[in-house]
C-alpha cells in the first residue's frame, strides 16, 4: 500500500499532496520535507528508489516535476515506478501535453483524476481509457459557476451558430476542456 | 459585496508576489476575504472560496476554518459542491479532526444517490480516510456496494473494503460472502481490486486464508486469469508496452505468494504458471521485469521444486547484469532475501555483487556491501576481505561503521590466520579507524591478548601505525594497551613475523606522552595511555624516574579521570612499590564469553549484525579499577575486614577515603537516622555487586534461630537471620539494640567488623536513640557474604551517651549458629 504521493519542483514547492495514512500536520509537512530534500539531493544517474525508516522510496522526474511515493516493504518498487508513470499519463490525455503549469492551475483537476487512479493507495482502474472517460463524464456533470451564466449568455449571442446547440471554449472556464451549453441556458 | 475572486485568479496573483512576506501579506488579505465570506453563509460562492482554501493550504498555511465549509459542501446537492467537499474533506478533515465524523451522515446519503459520481466521490474518501469509528459505522453500506453490478462502483467498494478491513480488522468476516463471485467478472478494475481485497484478507488472518485455500480453490482461479492474461492477444485498453495489464499480473503473483507459502498442495499447481511467466516475459522494458521481479518473489516464498528455483535465481543473476540501475538493485534487494536459503546459488554470482561495490549509487553499494558479508565463508574469506577492504577505503562515511564491524564479524569467524586477522585488523583501524564501533576496541584487546605468539609482531605494527597518526581514537587505544603490555617485547625487537624494529624506551614514552598532550586525544584514549606508561614502569627499566614525573603531573589534572588515576599510581609509587611489579605484570589470557571458532566454517547468517560483537562481555576494564581493588584487598595488616558504613545516600566514598577504614581509625559520622525501611543505598566500588544492590529480601527465614550478641549494662543486642533470596551466599542480619536501664541511651552507635575473608555492609539504623525500658529499639540491617563459608565472627563496638557519660565497648561475638554461615 502506498503511504503518500508527493509532487514537488526541482525548487523543492509543493505541488501535490496525496496521503494515504493518518498522521498529524507537523509530521506531514516534517515528512515532505525531508523527501524533498533527500530526493532533490540524489545524483542523477542513480537507481530511483530510497530506503527511508521502514519505507521504500520511489520517486521519478518529469521535466521540472518530482514524483515521490512512500512504499510498504511488500510493494513491489517496478510497479510503482509503472504506477507513477501511468498517473503522469492520465494527466498529459486530460491536459494535453501536460506541464507543470497545468498542475498548478488546475490542482483540483490532479486529485480529482487521482483519486479515479488510486483509492487507499491501492490502484483502483488498470485501464487509461476508463478513467478518462470517467473524468470527462464527471467534468461534464459540473454546474455552470455563478457569473459565468451571464457572460457565457453573452458569448452565445454574439457567436450564434446555425445549430440549436453551441460549443464554446472559453479561458475563464474552470470546468473542463469544453462544456455544452444549451443556447437557452 | 463583490464577488469573490475566481481560483485562477488567486493562483495567478500570489504566484507573482516576490518575496515571502509579499506572498503572505496576500494570502492573509485573502483568507480574511474568505472568512467573512463564510461568516455571511454564501452558497453561491462557497465552492470557489474552499478551493481558494484549498490552494493556500498546499502552500503551507492554515487553513482549519474551512473544515465545517467543507461538510456543508459535501452536503450541498450541486456535483461541484460535492466534489470540492469531498476533496477537502480528504485535505483537511483527517480521523485526526474532531468534526471529521460529521461527514458520516453525508457519506452515508451519497452512498445511496441516484448518481454513480456521487456515490463514488462517498466511496473514495471513505476509502482514503475513514476513520475506524466511520469504518464501523458504514461498513454495512460498503458491502452493499460490493455486490452491486455496477463496476465502477464495485471496484471502488472493494478498495473501500480493504480500508474498512485494515482500520477494524473484526469486519472482516462480513465481507466474506460478497467475495464469492468476484473474480468472475470481466472488468480489470474489478479483477485488480478484488485481488488487493483478497489479499489482505489473507494476509490478516490464518483462517481466512485456509478457506480460500480449500473451499474457495482460489489458486486455480488465479491461475486461469494469469494464463488469459498472458496467452490472449493484444488489448489495446489494457496493454503496457506489448504486456497485458501488468498492474493485475503482478498482484495476482503476490496474491499467489500468500497463498502458496507453506502450502505443498498449492504451490505445485502453481509451478507452471509461475515457470511459463518467468520464461516468456518480455525483459527489454521495466514493465516486463517488474513482472519478473514478483515472479522470482513468489517462486522463492512458496515451496517450489528446486528447477523452479534455480530459474528464479538466475533471473536475478540477469538483473544483476541489467544496465539499469533500478534492475541491479532490486536483484541485490532479492537475492539478500533468499541468500540464507539458497546460499550456494547466489555464491555463484558472488564476483558480480563484488562489483557492485564499485557502482556509483549509494543505494546499490549499501546493498552490495549487505550482500557481500552474508558471502563470505571460509572459502572466499581471503579474496573477499580484500574486496571488502578496498571498499572500506573509498566508501562514504555513512557506510565505514557498518562496513568496520563487518569485517571484524567475518574476519572473527572465518579467519585463516592469527597473522591474517590480525593484519586485517590493522588494516581496518588505520583506513577507518575513527568510525570503528567503541565496543571494537575492548574485542580487539582481547583478541590480541589472546593471540600469544603474535604479541611482538601486533605491538610492533600498531607502534609503527601510532607514530603515523594519531588522530583515531580506537587505533591509538588499542595501541596504547598493547605497547602498555608488550612495550619489552617491542623494546627488544622481538618480532618473528617481520623485520624488527629498533626503538627506545625513550621513544616509546615520546610517543604515550605525545598522546597524553595532543589535542586530538579523547579522555578516554588519554586514560589508555597514562595507564599504559604506568605499566612500562615495570617493563622499562631504566624509565622509572621519568614515569614517575608523568604521573606526579597528572595528578593535578583538571580532568577527573586522569587526576584519580594518576594519583593513584602516585601512591603505587610512595607507598606500595613493592607490590607494583605484581599488580602492573602480564594480563593473562581472557576467556571469550561468546564462541565464535575461528575455524568454524559455517553457513552465513544474512546479516552480519555489529550487535553480535556488542554481546562479548569483556572482563578486562579499564586496568585503574581493577588495580584499586587489588590494592585494598592487599591490605594485610589487620585480620579484620575495614567496615563499611554507609554513607548517606548523595554522597559518594572516595576512593581515597577506602584506604583509611581501619577499625579503630574510623571517625564515626553516626549512623544517619534514616527513617522507613533500610534500602540500599550507592556502595563503595570495591563491594561486589551482587552484595549491594540487592534490595532487602524478607524471606522466609531459612530456618536460623536468633541470637543474643551482645548483653551488658542494660544494653542488649540480638541478631535475627535470614538468608538473601538472590544469592545465598549473602546473610542479612537484622540487629535489634534494646535498653533495660531507665534512662534512655543517646548518640546510640553500633560497628562491626569481620575476619578477612568475609565482606560485610552495614545499611542505617532506624535511629541513635536507644528508649529506656526496652520501649523500643534501634534496628539496623547487616549483610555479610560468606563465600568460603568459614565460620562467622564478628568484633562489635558499640558507643553510646548513658546518664550523661559517653560509653564504649567492645565485644567478640562467637556464638553464631551453623546455619548462619553454612
Amino acid at each position: 500500500m502506498m503511504h503518500f504521493m508527493l509532487l514537488f519542483s526541482r525548487q523543492g514547492k509543493l505541488r501535490l499532496q496525496k496521503w494515504f495514512i493518518a498522521i498529524e500536520e507537523r509530521e506531514k509537512m516534517k515528512i515532505i520535507r525531508e523527501m524533498t530534500q533527500s530526493v532533490l539531493a540524489r545524483q542523477p544517474k542513480t537507481c530511483n528508489f530510497m530506503d527511508w525508516k521502514d519505507l521504500k522510496i520511489v520517486y521519478k522526474r518529469y521535466a521540472s516535476l518530482y514524483i515521490c511515493c512512500g512504499m510498504e516493504d511488500q510493494d513491489n518498487e517496478l510497479l510503482t515506478i509503472e504506477i507513477m508513470h501511468r498517473y503522469i499519463e492520465l494527466l498529459d490525455k486530460y491536459f494535453g501535453n501536460v506541464c507543470e503549469l497545468d498542475i498548478i492551475f488546475n490542482f483540483e483537476k490532479a486529485y480529482f483524476i487521482l483519486d479515479e487512479f488510486l483509492i487507499g493507495g491501492e490502484v483502483q482502474e488498470t485501464s487509461k481509457l476508463s478513467v478518462s472517460k470517467c473524468i470527462e463524464e464527471s467534468d461534464l456533470m459540473q454546474e455552470v459557476s455563478p457569473g459565468m451564466k451571464d457572460t457565457l449568455l453573452k458569448v452565445i449571442s454574439f457567436r450564434q451558430q446555425p445549430t440549436s446547440r453551441v460549443q464554446c471554449r472559453c479561458s475563464c472556464f474552470t470546468e473542463g476542456k469544453k462544456a455544452q451549453v444549451q443556447k437557452d441556458g | 459585496m463583490p464577488a469573490p475572486i475566481r481560483l485562477r485568479e488567486l493562483i495567478r496573483t500570489i504566484r507573482t508576489a516576490r518575496t515571502q512576506a509579499e506572498e503572505r501579506e496576500m494570502i492573509q488579505k485573502e483568507c480574511a476575504a474568505i472568512r467573512s465570506s463564510f461568516r455571511e453563509e454564501d452558497n453561491t460562492y462557497r465552492c470557489r472560496n474552499v478551493a481558494k482554501l484549498l490552494y493556500m493550504h498546499m502552500l503551507g498555511y492554515p487553513a482549519h476554518f474551512g473544515q465545517l465549509e467543507c461538510l456543508k459542501l459535501i452536503a450541498s446537492q450541486k456535483f461541484t459542491d460535492k466534489r470540492i467537499g469531498y476533496l477537502g474533506a480528504m485535505l483537511l478533515l483527517d480521523e485526526r479532526q474532531d468534526v471529521h465524523l460529521l461527514m458520516t451522515n453525508c457519506i452515508k446519503n451519497d452512498l445511496n444517490h441516484s448518481t454513480q459520481f456521487v456515490q463514488g466521490l462517498a466511496l473514495c474518501t471513505l476509502g482514503c480516510m475513514g476513520s475506524s469509528e466511520m469504518c464501523r459505522d458504514l461498513a454495512g453500506e460498503v458491502e452493499k456496494q460490493l455486490k452491486t453490478s455496477n463496476s465502477y462502483l464495485r471496484k471502488k467498494a472493494a478498495l473501500s473494503a480493504v480500508h474498512v478491513i485494515r482500520k477494524v480488522p473484526e469486519l472482516m468476516e462480513m465481507f466474506l460472502p460478497a467475495t464469492k463471485n468476484l473474480l468472475n467478472e470481466k472488468n480489470h478494475g474489478v479483477l485488480h481490486t478484488s485481488v488487493v481485497l483478497l489479499t489482505e484478507m489473507c494476509e490478516r488472518s490464518p483462517d481466512m486464508l485456509a478457506h480460500f485455500r480449500k473451499n474457495e480453490k482460489l489458486v486455480p482461479q488465479l491461475v486461469r486469469i494469469l494464463k488469459n492474461l498472458i496467452m490472449s492477444g493484444y488489448s489495446p485498453e489494457h496493454d503496457v508496452s506489448g504486456i497485458s495489464d501488468p498492474f493485475l499480473q503482478v498482484r495476482i503473483l503476490r496474491l499467489l505468494r500468500i497463498l502458496g507459502r507453506n502450502d505443498d498442495d498449492s504451490s505445485e499447481a502453481m509451478n507452471d504458471i509461475l515457470a511459463q511467466v518467468a520464461t516468456n516475459t518480455e525483459t527489454s522494458k521495466n514493465v516486463g521485469n517488474a513482472i519478473l521481479y514478483e515472479t522470482v518473489l513468489t517462486i522463492m516464498d512458496i515451496k517450489s521444486e528446486s528447477g523452479l528455483r534455480v530459474l528464479a535465481i538466475n533471473i536475478l543473476g540477469r538483473f544483476l547484469l541489467n544496465n539499469d540501475k533500478n534492475i541491479r538493485y532490486v536483484a541485490l534487494t532479492s537475492l539478500l532475501k533468499t541468500v540464507q536459503t539458497d546460499h550456494n546459488a547466489v555464491q555463484r554470482h558472488r564476483s558480480t555483487i563484488v562489483d557492485c561495490l564499485k557502482d556509483l549509487d549509494v543505494s546499490i553499494k549499501r546493498r552490495a556491501m549487505e550482500l557481500s558479508f552474508a558471502l563470505v565463508n571460509g572459502n572466499n574469506i581471503r579474496g573477499m576481505m580484500k574486496e571488502l577492504l578496498y571498499f572500506l577505503d573509498s566508501c562514504d562515511p555513512e557506510f565505514k561503521a557498518d562496513c568496520a564491524s563487518g569485517v571484524f564479524h567475518a574476519a572473527e569467524k572465518y579467519a585463516p590466520s592469527k597473522r591474517w586477522h590480525i593484519d586485517t585488523i590493522m588494516r581496518v583501524l588505520t583506513t577507518a579507524g575513527s568510525y570503528v564501533r567503541d565496543d571494537a576496541v575492548p574485542n580487539l584487546i582481547q583478541l590480541i591478548t589472546n593471540s600469544v605468539e603474535m604479541h611482538g609482531y601486533t605491538v610492533q605494527r600498531l607502534y609503527k601505525a601510532l607514530i603515523d597518526d594519531i588522530s583515531q581514537q580506537p587505533l591509538i587505544q588499542v595501541s596504547s594497551w598493547c605497547i602498555g603490555e608488550y612495550g619489552d617485547l617491542l623494546v627488544s625487537g622481538k618480532c618473528e613475523e617481520e623485520e624488527p624494529i629498533q626503538v627506545t624506551e625513550d621513544e616509546v614514552l615520546d610517543v604515550l606522552e605525545g598522546i597524553l598532550v595532543s589535542n586530538l586525544s579523547s579522555t578516554v584514549t588519554r586514560g589508555y595511555s597514562l595507564t599504559a606508561i604506568m605499566k612500562l614502569s615495570t617493563r622499562f627499566a631504566s624509565a622509572v624516574n621519568r614515569i614517575k614525573k608523568i604521573v606526579l603531573v597528572y595528578g593535578s589534572s583538571i580532568d577527573v579521570e586522569l587526576q584519580q588515576r594518576a594519583v593513584e599510581y602516585n601512591a603505587l609509587f610512595k607507598k606500595y612499590d613493592h607490590m607494583r611489579p605484581a599488580l602492573l605484570e602480564r594480563m593473562p589470557v581472557m576467556e571469550k564469553t561468546s564462541t565464535n571458532g575461528p575455524t568454524e566454517i559455517v553457513q552465513t547468517n544474512g546479516e552480519t549484525e555489529p550487535s553480535i560483537l556488542e554481546t562479548k562481555h569483556m572482563p578486562s576494564v579499564p586496568q585503574p579499577t581493577n588495580q584499586a581493588n587489588d590494592l585494598l584487598d592487599l591490605l594485610g595488616g589487620n585480620d579484620v575486614m575495614p567496615v563499611i558504613q554507609t554513607a548517606p545516600p548523595t554522597k559518594l566514598v572516595s576512593a581515597g577515603g577506602e584506604l583509611l577504614d581501619l577499625l579503630g581509625d574510623l571517625s564515626l559520622s553516626g549512623g544517619v537516622p534514616a527513617p522507613g525501611p533500610p534500602v540500599s543505598i550507592s556502595q563503595p566500588p570495591f563491594l561486589l555487586d551482587g552484595l549491594a544492590s540487592q534490595p532487602l529480601f524478607n524471606d522466609v527465614a531459612a530456618g536460623i534461630p536468633p541470637m543474643i550478641a551482645y548483653n551488658k549494662n542494660g544494653l542488649k543486642i540480638d541478631f535475627a537471620f535470614e538468608r538473601s533470596n538472590t544469592n545465598p551466599n549473602i546473610a542479612v542480619i537484622t540487629m535489634q539494640a534494646s535498653n533495660s536501664t531507665e534512662a534512655e541511651m543517646t548518640e546510640f552507635v553500633f560497628q562491626a567488623a569481620v575476619p578477612k575473608t568475609f565482606q560485610l555492609q552495614l545499611l542505617s539504623p532506624s535511629s541513635n536513640i536507644v528508649p529506656a525500658l526496652n520501649a523500643g529499639t534501634v534496628t539496623q540491617i547487616i549483610k555479610v557474604l560468606n563465600p568460603q563459608k568459614q565460620q562467622l565472627r564478628m568484633r562489635v563496638k558499640l558507643t553510646y551517651t548513658h546518664k550523661g557519660s559517653s560509653l564504649q565497648d567492645l565485644a567478640e561475638v562467637n556464638n553464631f549458629p551453623p546455619q548462619s554461615w553454612q
